[in-house]
């Protein structure tokens, strides 16, 4: 990857809606140079969507999320690959990694309740075959999401002018 | 009773933005590109180590020249960043910001009568530091022609017998402007001919767009003519840590050290902490702010030209110099009814040297909105000056 399709999508991944003139402007080059490359790297899959970060808490309507770990046996010849597409395919699953330590996969599971959450687990992924072992972690308060702060920080003073 | 207040004191002017100060302090929504410093926070990393220091007891004094783990630092930076070699030993001191060692290094080499060349527009404490050692400061125009670098031309034409030292910042504040190689090996033979010594203020060459930083000390025949300034405050924006330093020669460097000792006694040692663990794992955030100013540099300055403020694209530090003779209006004039009627609060050229009159130094160093928000506010004070 070149140093202006970085610089793009980093522009992108913090503000998608930054305007093409704009993007031109800020990379040093042309605008249809912008238009090609951001349409090579959303062929080429670089850029998977756009979206937006949001405070659901916030925003009036806070969910419950839980960090789900998993422990899972692996499958001659898949590994955990098929285990983890069939948890990609639930919609509760916001994200799903696999890891090293203890346990083998982690998701990010978001639900209207508790209860919710709790049926999902126990109901939908504990009784799945080849997983062993599940561990659900509720998220209490979130600070931090993709780079965003979410706390409001007082601004420092800064003088208005200084040499 | 009599006036104690000595002639050397009373004949330093007054600050030029200080009646901008008190109109700006009566607002709430100014948007400042008056001020010389980054928005950025001192990285993490850096405050952590030098929070966990105080926790850890160290509130003491230093070695007058600064703690041998941060002189070699500097030493090992300065070596691996731009090719200048300092003995961490003998040749290094750490100061209380650039500004102390601006004046220790000027107080160590400069004479009464003894002529000093200051290459301006430029940071406003040199002309009077030369002066409070009883030097005189002699301003070389750097012209926006030249895209505000400093000529041969321009160096001969105000050299006299009396001439000792020359300042020089690169790059520049509030220019933006960067002395390549070249341009040093053009001024060498001049100094060399005529003997004189370089103090060279290097404060803002980590913050360079378009090629790295040349120091001028690289140069063999200037190595021991020249006095290198550098700091922390601007590459890992820690500017109220209060740590520079001074680099030159052995003998010069024991006669500042002379004087440090004396009105520092030694730099604030958290600070040295602090610059400490800036070089050994600041970098990347260093570069990342480096990036940041470079995108904000092509937002502004691209829409100033857009606006009729004819600017040069600077090539170095975070400031933007246009021009504002289009409008008719002096620098100050200018500066002034931005600030009154739009409420964004740019430094007038003249300020900052001879050479600056008709620009206004604005300091892109703040967010992107507010850039954007300061360039309509702008466009909005240009329409209504129609």
């Amino acid at each position: 990857m070149g140093e202006k399709d970085r610089i793009l999508l980093q522009l992108l991944e913090e503000n998608c809606r930054t305007p093409l003139s704009e993007l031109a402007v800020l990379a040093e080059v042309s605008e249809e140079d912008v238009r090609d490359r951001i349409g090579r790297l959303e062929a080429a899959g670089a850029i998977r969507r756009y979206g937006a970060v949001v405070d659901w808490e916030r925003a009036g309507d806070g969910k419950v999320t839980a960090v789900i770990e998993l422990k899972v046996s692996p499958e001659r010849d898949f590994g955990y690959d098929r285990i983890a597409e069939r948890l990609t395919r639930f919609p509760q699953v916001r994200s799903l990694r696999l890891m090293t330590g203890i346990y083998d996969l982690q998701l990010l599971v978001a639900g209207p309740s508790m209860h919710e959450i709790a049926r999902f687990v126990s109901e939908q992924i504990a009784p799945m075959d080849r997983i062993r072992e599940t561990a659900t972690h509720i998220i209490m308060k979130t600070y931090k999401e993709n780079g965003t702060t979410f706390a409001e920080r007082e601004e420092v003073e800064r003088l208005p002018y200084s040499f | 009773m009599r006036d104690f207040v000595s002639e050397r004191a009373r004949a330093i002017p007054p600050s030029g933005i200080r009646r901008f100060f008190d109109i700006a302090q009566t607002m709430e929504d100014v948007i400042s590109l008056g001020v010389g410093e980054p928005d950025f926070v001192t990285p993490w990393c850096v405050c952590e180590a030098s929070i966990y220091s105080i926790e850890q007891g160290s509130t003491a004094y230093t070695s007058n020249k600064g703690t041998p783990q941060l002189r070699g630092a500097v030493s090992r930076y300065l070596d691996t960043r731009f090719n200048t070699r300092y003995d961490a030993e003998e040749e290094i001191i750490v100061t209380c910001g650039v500004s102390e060692a601006a004046d220790i290094a000027i107080r160590a080499v400069v004479d009464p009568g003894d002529e000093v060349l200051v290459a301006e527009p430029c940071y406003v404490s040199y002309t009077p530091c030369v002066s409070l050692a009883g030097g005189v400061p002699v301003s070389v125009p750097c012209r926006a022609e030249d895209e505000f670098r400093l000529t041969a031309d321009a160096l001969a034409e105000r050299i006299t017998p009396r001439t000792k030292v020359l300042i020089a910042n690169f790059p520049n504040n509030p220019t933006g402007g960067v002395m390549q190689e070249a341009d040093w090996r053009g001024i060498v033979d001049l100094l060399v001919d005529h003997d004189l010594l370089l103090i060279s203020d290097e404060v803002y060459a980590e913050l360079t767009y378009d090629g790295d930083h040349f120091s001028p000390a690289k140069i063999p025949e200037l190595r021991d003519r020249t006095i290198t300034l550098n700091g922390f405050s601007k590459a890992f924006a820690m500017t109220g840590w209060r740590i520079g330093y001074l680099c030159a020669p052995p003998e010069i460097t024991a006669a500042a050290l002379k004087i440090h000792q004396y009105v520092a006694l030694c730099a604030p040692v958290m600070g040295q902490i602090a610059a400490y663990e800036a070089l050994r794992i600041g970098e990347a955030e260093k570069d990342a702010m480096v990036r940041e100013y470079r995108l904000r540099r092509n937002l502004f300055v691209d829409g100033l030209n857009k606006l009729g403020l004819s600017c040069h694209v600077p090539k170095g530090a975070f400031y933007a110099f246009p021009s504002v003779e289009s409008t008719g209006m002096t620098d100050t004039g200018f500066a002034e009814a931005l600030l009154r009627e739009q409420h964004v609060a740019v430094v007038p050229g003249s300020v900052l040297g001879p050479s600056g009159a008709g620009h206004v130094r604005c300091a892109y160093a703040v967010s992107r909105d507010d850039l954007k928000e300061a360039l309509s506010r702008m466009g909005t004070f240009l329409e209504s000056i129609k």
